[in-house]
């Protein structure tokens, strides 16, 4: 095992210290280390924060690894700075059963970038219409806690009760996409003006707060643990805020994209810019950021969506929804946040390590936790260029943008991932 | 000169004024024995149709060949389209045959945004999808000022599905630069909420027709589609007829000097009775022949200089 | 010269310009075309002028004014544009396209006159000829200019010309009228010196 002598490096904002690794631990921390196994690291001027943890990753394999692997994306993660992503379910095949979710925890271990965590499907084949063997996947060797119809909202409401309270046998969560179905046939992008300009059909943001009122209630009443995917409208921002003040098990998360991009950007019809949510308008923005800083949104999630280029250079309309998140989330963050080292730390891999029960992970670096960590400059602006991406895919919306921050540095229990602002494999 | 006609907000008041000029002057070679022009000759012009409307193709077509262009007929059906081609393919093979310009129809809206950053060539937007269709706009608005001698001030209502017209969309931009006054009048299910704020801020919204009527300088009837039925945007056929249809009794509560018009295809007995259609105040049989000169003028405008 | 030398401009850029006709030259040019007209055509029966635009327009109704002054004969007038029929139109930025305006008795079997204010390369007589042909056919085509500065690229002449004016090739001619710019004149601007 290498050992890595971190020089300098400011813990979370702190003033400059050094951080030893050995072992898959942090082994020491404190100024003027001495290690001369180790290979030195010079931090200076860097940011160490825990290691990030995704939530929501697409990461295609099996069905689609023309669009990504678990390989790729795990390396796309590594170079965002992430240790552990949880892996999408709505795979092909779907991820329902223990089968498919040990494959895909298989894969993650062997390219061995960040753990991967599989998310289970809620429902056979996202289909809506009966339970997946829910307890299978969390006996499994994956151990399941999340289940997740994402791409597809569960919308019968007896189901999603009735999933709610089975999960509570082993302590799982229900993380919903929430969309009214009905009310999104055919939706192409937010309902709004821009939509009413373009002629195309609107995804009001009503079908996104029904369907979380209506989850709240649900959990409220069964006592269970809610988890709400990419919240993307003022309107969810209230509900969940009465919510959580009830006392309700819910959390929820938003993406980097909700928090930066505006629905205008459809005005180019490049689906680049379609997603599911939509992007929204500037007051839904402002009311998610005031969300994540106040914490009635608990966390940051990429909501990554690789895609192949057939899938995306087309006409809008039939376009799959979804950008690439893992390596630029950081970037957003900081954009957005500023230079909040803790509260960057909390919504980005303490909490949502807890939600997940990732036990490893969300540890500020610190005598004894596991190195699970990463390096920022905070300094460096860059211009993001897609060809760029360790993602298998090229449908990131920020290309040509400057966005502030660089990952300089990764490590999985001790492992380099990611060193100089490379994957190390 | 503007290089692609995509939507009617492509167009400042100018440019639309000279559009429909040049369309006056069009329309005097539509007349005389020898119906054809010079101007684009060695010119290729393809009409890319991803959707059946033999009524515009045939329109930009007779348009293109009167000035002299050759002329390509593309069409979805039987074609490498339908066997799967993406739209990017299909624009690099045209942009090997050196297509000049590329008039293309599409359910999708949007797709002729995509087109025009594919090809080298002008593109023109024959209607995409529920979004625009600016050479329709462009002969309405030619057949009111040859009719009314006038845009700027008009009253113009717009009745019927607006939600899923591209006519209307095309309309309203179109018109408003033009300085005429638009009411969008339907049931509030097939209006959009922010249309005013999305297209034309002097837009009037309005769900009563008969209120409407007596001061419209022009009625223009939208086609409703009966399958929207399906989708509860109104309870029937008979009750959308009933509120929103325009019969004889109706066009009697206009003013005299009042056109009627329809972008057709018509849905007699739905949004117009047989009696109104027929009827001398109906330009619609003058729109179709309006549309030829509009098209000229639009693709004389885009292809007849240098304007790469 | 009514040229403004501005002392102040740079005097390299400026072009040399010299007036050919002034504004009493032109009326006695106009007025001699309209009398070879009448003797040409034996009194102008079965004529019509038409003006290419811009400025051949102004001068076939001038030349229809003298012409009925001096022998009380009105002959129609009509308006001839070219722009269509133009073989340099991808040269150039898209023109715009003017009005054609024939008299109401057409032209079939008429002598149309065309009349010009510059005859130069003949490539504008010749899109003018090539309209002609699609709206009908006259018994006989004639041209009338004001000035003929030679350079013909085509094999075309003029059957009345106001002036010959022998130029070089760089160098340009500009007409000017009341009706069209204010005052009638033409000038001879020289090669812009470099």
């Amino acid at each position: 095992m290498n050992s890595y002598l971190i020089r300098n490096v400011s813990v979370l904002g702190a003033a400059p210290t050094d951080l030893l690794l050995r072992d898959g631990v942090v082994a020491e921390v404190g100024p003027g280390l001495s290690a001369p196994e180790a290979t030195v690291v010079d931090a200076d001027g860097l940011v160490a924060l825990p290691g990030l943890v995704d939530l929501h990753t697409h990461l295609r394999e099996p069905g689609r690894e023309d669009a990504e692997t678990v390989e790729t994306g795990s390396r796309a993660a590594a170079m965002g700075g992430y240790t552990a992503v949880c892996a999408m379910a709505n795979t092909s095949p779907v991820a329902d059963t223990a089968g498919v979710v040990e494959q895909v925890w298989r894969l993650g271990r062997e390219a061995g970038l960040v753990d991967v965590q599989p998310i289970g499907a809620v429902t056979v084949g996202l289909a809506g219409e009966r339970l997946a063997e829910l307890g299978a996947m969390a006996d499994s060797a994956a151990r399941v806690r999340i289940f997740s119809d994402d791409g597809h909202c569960v919308a019968d409401p007896r189901l999603m009760r009735r999933a709610l309270e089975y999960v509570k046998a082993f302590d799982g969560i229900i993380a919903q996409h929430a969309e009214e179905p009905r009310l999104t046939e055919g939706a192409q992008m937010h309902e709004g003006e821009v939509s009413t300009r373009l002629g195309l059909t609107g995804w009001p943001a009503v079908a996104e707060e029904a369907i979380i009122a209506r989850d709240v209630l649900l959990a409220e009443h069964v006592g269970s643990r809610l988890h709400v995917c990419h919240v993307s409208t003022a309107g969810s921002v209230e509900v969940l805020r009465q919510a959580k003040a009830r006392g309700v098990r819910v959390t929820a998360e938003v993406t980097p994209h909700h928090l930066l991009l505006t629905d205008v950007r459809a005005e180019t019809y490049d689906p680049v810019f379609k997603v599911n949510p939509p992007l929204r308008t500037a007051t839904d923005i402002t009311a998610l950021r005031a969300a994540l800083a106040d914490g009635v949104i608990d966390i940051i999630a990429t909501d990554h969506a690789p895609h192949a280029v057939e899938d995306k250079e087309c006409e809008w309309a039939y376009a799959r929804p979804g950008m690439l998140g893992l390596e630029t989330a950081l970037s957003i963050a900081l954009d957005v946040l500023g230079p909040q080292w803790d509260l960057i730390a909390e919504r980005m891999s303490r909490a949502p390590a807890r939600i997940a029960g990732l036990t490893e992970h969300g540890h500020d670096p610190a005598p004894g936790v596991p190195a699970n960590l990463t390096l920022v400059d905070p300094a460096v602006r860059r211009v993001i260029d897609p060809a760029e991406s360790a993602s298998r895919s090229r449908n990131t919306p920020y290309a040509r943008m400057t966005l502030p921050g660089r990952i300089v540095a990764t490590f999985l229990r001790g492992e380099a991932t990611v060193l100089d602002g490379k994957a190390v494999r | 000169m503007i290089r692609h006609l995509l939507s009617g907000a492509d167009l400042d008041a100018d440019t639309a004024t000279q559009i429909l000029d040049t369309a006056a002057e069009m329309a005097a070679v539509s007349g005389r024995e020898v119906k054809k022009l010079p101007a684009l000759r060695g010119r290729t012009v393809v009409n890319l149709f991803y959707e059946d409307s033999t009524r515009t193709r045939i329109s930009f077509e007779a348009a293109a060949k009167r000035l002299s262009a050759d002329v390509i007929n593309f069409s979805a059906k039987g074609s490498s389209v339908a066997k799967g081609e993406s739209l990017k393919d299909t624009a690099l093979t045209l942009q090997a045959m050196g297509a000049d310009a590329v008039v293309v129809r599409h359910p999708a809206s949007g797709a002729p945004h995509r087109l025009a950053d594919w090809v080298d060539g002008s593109v023109v937007n024959a209607g995409d999808g529920t979004h625009e269709h600016p050479t329709q706009a462009l002969l309405d608005a030619y057949t009111m000022r040859s009719r009314l001698g006038r845009l700027a001030g008009l009253s113009v209502a717009v009745v019927g599905d607006v939600l899923h017209s591209r006519v209307a969309r095309s309309n309203v931009l179109l018109l408003s630069t033009l300085g005429a006054k638009v009411t969008l009048v339907g049931p509030p299910t097939l209006i959009p909420l922010d249309i005013a704020a999305a297209l034309a801020p002097g837009t009037d919204v309005c769900y009563d027709l008969d209120a409407v009527l007596p001061s419209a300088d022009v009625v223009m009837m939208l086609r409703v589609q009966r399958e929207r039925m399906g989708d509860s945007y109104f309870p029937s056929a008979r009750e959308y007829a009933r509120r929103y249809g325009l019969d004889g009794s109706r066009m009697a509560r206009l003013p005299e000097h009042a056109i009627v018009m329809h972008p057709g295809p018509m849905n007699r007995g739905m949004e117009i009775t047989p009696e109104v259609a027929d009827s001398p105040r109906s330009t619609i049989v003058e729109q179709v022949a309006n549309g030829v000169s509009v098209r000229m003028a639009v693709l004389y405008l885009l292809l007849g200089g240098n304007n790469r | 010269m009514a040229y403004p030398t501005a002392a102040h401009s740079s005097p390299p850029r400026q072009p040399s310009v010299k007036v050919i006709l002034s504004s009493v030259d032109v009326q006695r040019v106009v007025d001699r075309i309209a009398h070879q007209i009448l003797e040409k055509t034996q009194g102008a029966a079965d004529t019509v002028l038409l003006g290419i635009p811009t400025r051949g327009v102004p001068l076939a109704q001038r030349l229809a004014a003298r012409i009925n002054a001096f022998e009380g004969i009105s002959v129609p007038v009509g308006v001839l544009d070219i722009t269509l029929y133009r073989d340099d139109l991808r040269r150039n930025a898209t023109r715009a396209v003017g009005p054609t305006q024939l008299p109401p008795d057409g032209i079939d079997g008429m002598r149309v006159i065309l009349v010009d204010d510059v005859l130069f390369s003949g490539r504008s007589v010749r899109a003018a000829l090539d309209a002609l042909g699609d709206l009908g056919r006259p018994a006989f085509v004639q041209l009338a200019v004001l000035v003929d500065r030679g350079h013909r690229q085509l094999p075309i002449r003029a059957d009345y010309v106001g002036k010959n004016i022998p130029t070089a090739l760089a160098e340009s001619v500009k007409v000017t009228l009341a009706e069209t710019d204010g005052s009638d004149e033409v000038r001879l601007y020289g090669e812009v010196a470099r």
